[in-house]
C-alpha cells in the first residue's frame, strides 16, 4: 500500500467535484468511462508504456547534485529529470496519455489550455505524433512573455489563440477552452494540463504523472539506499507536484514539501500562493484553494513564472493542506531566480523558472534538516523557455543587442 | 414569515391562464452600465412586458457566457459591483410587481453562504436560482437552504443530457427547467438549434411541469417559435447588446417585441 495514493475522485476530503454547465456531464462520464477501462487495458498501457520509452524519454535520470547541494545545509540533493523528457518537461506525460485517450474515444480534435507554454507544446506535441487537430488558447500576457513556445506550437501545426479576456493570463485561456469545448464536444477532447478542473481531471491527470514519483521512488532507494527525508516540488495547478508526491504519501516518515509562486510576496498581494493568500471556493469546476475577493471574485495571480501564475490549484493539494500532509510554502520571485542561477553554475542545469521555485524551496528545506538529510526535488522542466525573461532579470543581454 | 415574492411556478402558471403561449424571460446583469442604471433597466423589462427578470450577478470567469455578457460582466465588475447589489435589483423587481430569479455562478453564493443567501433573497422577495454551473448532484447544500425558504432552483438540462441525468435533473427542480437549446455559451445566435424542442419534449416525458428554453433567442419570431413548444422564452445578450447600444428605451422596445411573440 506504500505506493500511490490511493484517492480516486470525485471528492478529495472536502475538495473536487464537478462545478460545471450540465452540457459537459455526458463528456466528463465519457472520459471517466474511458479512462478506468484503459488502465486495465494491456493495448492501451503497453502502448503507453513504449511511448514513454521511445518518444518521451522515460525513465527520465535522477541526478545527485553535490554541488548545489553545498547551498542546501549539505544535505544530499537528488534531482528528478524531467527537464529530459522530450519537449522539456513534465506535461508530455499527460498530454500523450490523453490525446492516446482522445483517440480511443474518437475524438479529432484537441484543445488546451496554457500558461508558461509548456503544456501547450506538449499538447501541439502528441497531436502532430497522433495525426489530430490541435487549437491552444493562452492569455495574451503569457502569448508575449512566452513567445518562442507560440512559435513552438505553430510549427507543431497547432493554432494558438491568444485570449484577451479577463486578466489575460492561465485561468482566462481555461475559461476560453471550456467555451469551445462546450460548443465541439463532439468531435473535441480537452486535455486539461494539470490535476485541476472538474472530475476526473484532478485523479486521471495524477495517474498520467505518478510514473514520476514511481521511478523517483526505485531510483533514489537505489542511490541513497533508502527513502528521501524530504520530497520537493513546485505547485501551479499541481500536476507534476501529485505525479512525485503520490508514490511517497503513505510513508509516513517522508516529508512533502510544495512550493507556490510567492510573487513579489505575501504582503504585496501580488502572488499566486493560494494556501498563504486564499480560501476555500470554486473555480474551474472544483472545490478547492482559490485567491479570490470577499465576494468570491477570482483575483489576478502574479509570479515571475507563468507556470505558477494560476489562482487556484487541484483540490488533491487543499485535501493534503487541510490534513497536514504537504506542507505547502510560498517563494518569491527573488528566491526562484536565485536558485535558477545557483543550479545554473553549480550543475550546469537550466532549470524553468518553475521548478525553480522546488529548488529555492529544497534550499530552506535542507538548510532546516541538516547534513545528513536525503532531498528529492521534482526538475519538472527546462529553462530554455525563459531565457527572455532571466536574461532581463539578470541583466544579461548586451546592450543594443537584438536576435534576428 | 417574510414577504416572500412570486415563485416562477405561479408566474408561469398565470401566464398560461391567461392564454399566452409562453412567458418572456429576460436576463441583465446587475451593475452593467451601473448598479442603479441596470436595476431602472430592470424595472423597464418589467413595464414592457417581461414576465421574470433573471437578475444577473457579473463574475469573474464566466464560462457560460459568450463574448456580450462577458464584457458586460467585466464592465460591471470593474464599476465595483458586489453580490449585495442583487438583492437591491431584485427588491426593486419586486416591487414593481415582477417575478426575480437570480442567475449567479456557484462560488459567489458559496462565498456569501448558501443559506444566507438563501434566506436574503426571500426576504428580498426574489423567486430562487439559475445555477449554470451547478449541477443537482453537487447541490445538497442549495437543495437543504431552497427547501427552508422554499425558493426555486432552477437547474439547467442540455441537448448532451442522458435521460438518467434528465430524470434526476426534473426531480430536483423546482420552478421550471432551463434548456439550454444548444451545446454553446450565451449569445445571439441566427437561428435557434433544433435540439431546443426535441429536449423539451424530452424534459416533459421525465415528468418535468415547466421547461424554458434559452440561449441563442434574440428576435421576435425566434421567441413565437420557441413560445411554440416551451413555458417560457429566455432572453439575455439580445438585451443586453441594446441596453448597451440603445438604452433604456430600446431595450423596453425590445422587450416588448419580445413579448409580443410570446403572446
Amino acid at each position: 500500500m506504500n505506493d500511490v495514493s490511493q484517492e480516486t475522485g470525485p471528492y478529495f476530503g472536502e475538495f473536487g467535484g464537478r462545478f460545471i454547465p450540465e452540457a459537459l456531464i455526458p463528456a466528463l462520464d465519457e472520459i471517466e468511462e474511458t479512462w478506468r477501462k484503459s488502465q486495465v487495458d494491456p493495448a492501451f498501457t503497453d502502448e503507453l508504456l513504449e511511448l514513454q520509452r521511445s518518444y518521451i524519454g522515460r525513465p527520465s535520470l535522477l541526478t545527485e547534485a553535490t554541488r548545489f547541494a553545498e547551498h542546501c545545509g549539505g544535505a544530499r540533493v537528488f534531482l528528478k529529470r524531467e527537464d529530459l523528457n522530450h519537449t522539456g518537461s513534465h506535461k508530455i506525460n499527460n498530454a500523450v496519455a490523453q490525446a492516446l485517450l482522445a483517440k480511443r474515444m474518437g475524438k479529432s480534435r484537441l484543445i488546451a489550455e496554457t500558461g508558461a507554454g509548456q503544456h501547450g507544446v506538449a499538447t501541439a506535441t502528441a497531436a502532430a505524433l497522433l495525426d489530430m487537430e490541435c487549437v491552444v488558447y493562452m492569455g495574451e500576457e503569457d502569448t508575449q512573455r512566452q513567445a518562442l513556445n507560440v512559435a513552438r506550437m505553430r510549427l507543431l501545426g497547432a493554432t494558438v489563440n491568444a485570449v484577451t479576456n479577463g486578466t489575460r493570463t492561465l485561468k482566462d485561456a481555461m475559461n476560453e477552452a471550456m467555451r469551445d469545448w462546450v460548443a465541439n464536444v463532439d468531435a473535441t477532447h480537452y486535455v486539461i494540463g494539470t490535476v485541476a478542473g472538474p472530475h476526473p481531471f484532478p485523479a486521471m491527470v495524477r495517474s498520467f504523472q505518478n510514473v514520476i514519483g514511481i521511478e523517483a521512488r526505485e531510483q533514489i532507494i537505489e542511490a541513497a539506499g533508502r527513502l528521501p527525508d524530504a520530497v520537493c516540488a513546485c505547485v501551479g495547478g499541481g500536476s507534476n507536484a501529485m505525479g512525485i508526491f503520490a508514490a511517497f504519501l503513505a510513508d509516513a516518515d517522508v516529508r512533502i514539501f510544495g512550493f507556490e509562486a510567492g510573487g513579489e510576496g505575501i504582503d504585496s498581494g501580488r502572488h499566486a500562493a493560494r494556501f498563504s493568500g486564499g480560501r476555500p471556493g470554486v473555480l474551474h469546476g472544483s472545490a478547492t484553494y482559490i485567491l479570490q475577493d470577499e465576494d468570491g471574485q477570482t483575483r489576478g495571480s502574479h509570479s515571475v513564472s507563468a507556470g505558477l501564475d494560476y489562482p487556484s490549484v487541484g483540490p488533491e493539494h487543499s485535501h493534503l493542506h487541510d490534513i497536514e500532509r504537504v506542507t505547502y510554502e510560498p517563494v518569491v520571485d527573488e528566491d526562484a531566480m536565485e536558485a535558477m542561477r545557483l543550479l545554473s553554475r553549480t550543475e550546469g542545469i537550466i532549470p524553468a523558472i518553475e521548478s525553480a521555485h522546488a529548488l529555492a524551496g529544497a534550499m530552506r528545506v535542507g538548510r532546516e534538516l541538516g547534513p545528513d538529510a536525503v532531498l528529492l526535488v521534482n526538475l519538472s522542466g527546462r529553462g530554455d523557455k525563459d531565457m527572455t525573461t532571466a536574461a532581463k532579470w539578470f541583466d544579461y543581454l548586451d546592450e543594443g543587442a537584438v536576435q534576428v | 414569515m417574510t414577504a416572500a415574492g412570486p415563485r416562477t411556478g405561479t408566474t408561469l402558471t398565470a401566464v398560461a391562464e391567461a392564454g399566452r403561449k409562453a412567458a418572456l424571460i429576460g436576463y441583465l446583469p446587475v451593475g452593467f452600465p451601473s448598479v442603479e442604471g441596470s436595476i431602472e433597466a430592470m424595472v423597464e423589462l418589467v413595464k414592457s412586458g417581461v414576465d421574470i427578470v433573471e437578475v444577473g450577478m457579473p463574475y469573474s470567469d464566466p464560462g457560460m457566457d459568450g463574448p456580450v455578457i462577458q464584457r458586460a460582466a467585466e464592465r460591471a465588475l470593474e464599476g465595483g459591483v458586489r453580490t449585495r447589489d442583487v438583492l437591491t435589483a431584485v427588491s426593486a423587481i419586486a416591487e414593481a410587481g415582477g417575478t426575480a430569479v437570480v442567475m449567479s455562478y456557484w462560488n459567489l453564493i458559496v462565498q456569501y453562504g448558501i443559506a444566507d443567501f438563501a434566506r436574503d433573497l426571500d426576504s428580498a422577495g426574489g423567486a430562487g436560482i439559475i445555477t449554470p454551473d451547478l449541477i443537482p448532484d453537487e447541490a445538497d447544500p442549495w437543495l437543504a437552504a431552497s427547501d427552508d425558504y422554499d425558493l426555486d432552483r432552477i437547474f439547467l438540462a442540455a441537448p448532451s443530457s442522458t435521460p438518467e441525468r434528465i430524470a434526476r435533473i426534473v426531480a430536483q427542480t423546482r420552478g421550471f427547467v432551463y434548456a439550454a437549446s444548444t451545446m454553446g455559451v450565451t449569445g445571439v445566435r441566427a437561428e435557434v438549434d433544433n435540439h431546443a424542442r426535441d429536449l423539451v419534449s424530452r424534459l416533459r416525458e421525465a415528468g418535468a411541469q415547466r421547461a424554458c428554453v434559452g440561449l441563442g433567442v434574440s428576435t421576435r419570431a425566434q421567441a413565437a417559435e420557441v413560445a411554440d413548444y416551451a413555458d417560457g422564452v429566455i432572453v439575455g445578450s439580445a438585451l443586453v447588446k441594446s441596453l448597451d447600444t440603445d438604452g433604456v428605451r430600446g431595450l423596453g422596445e425590445l422587450a416588448a417585441e419580445l413579448a409580443e411573440g410570446c403572446a
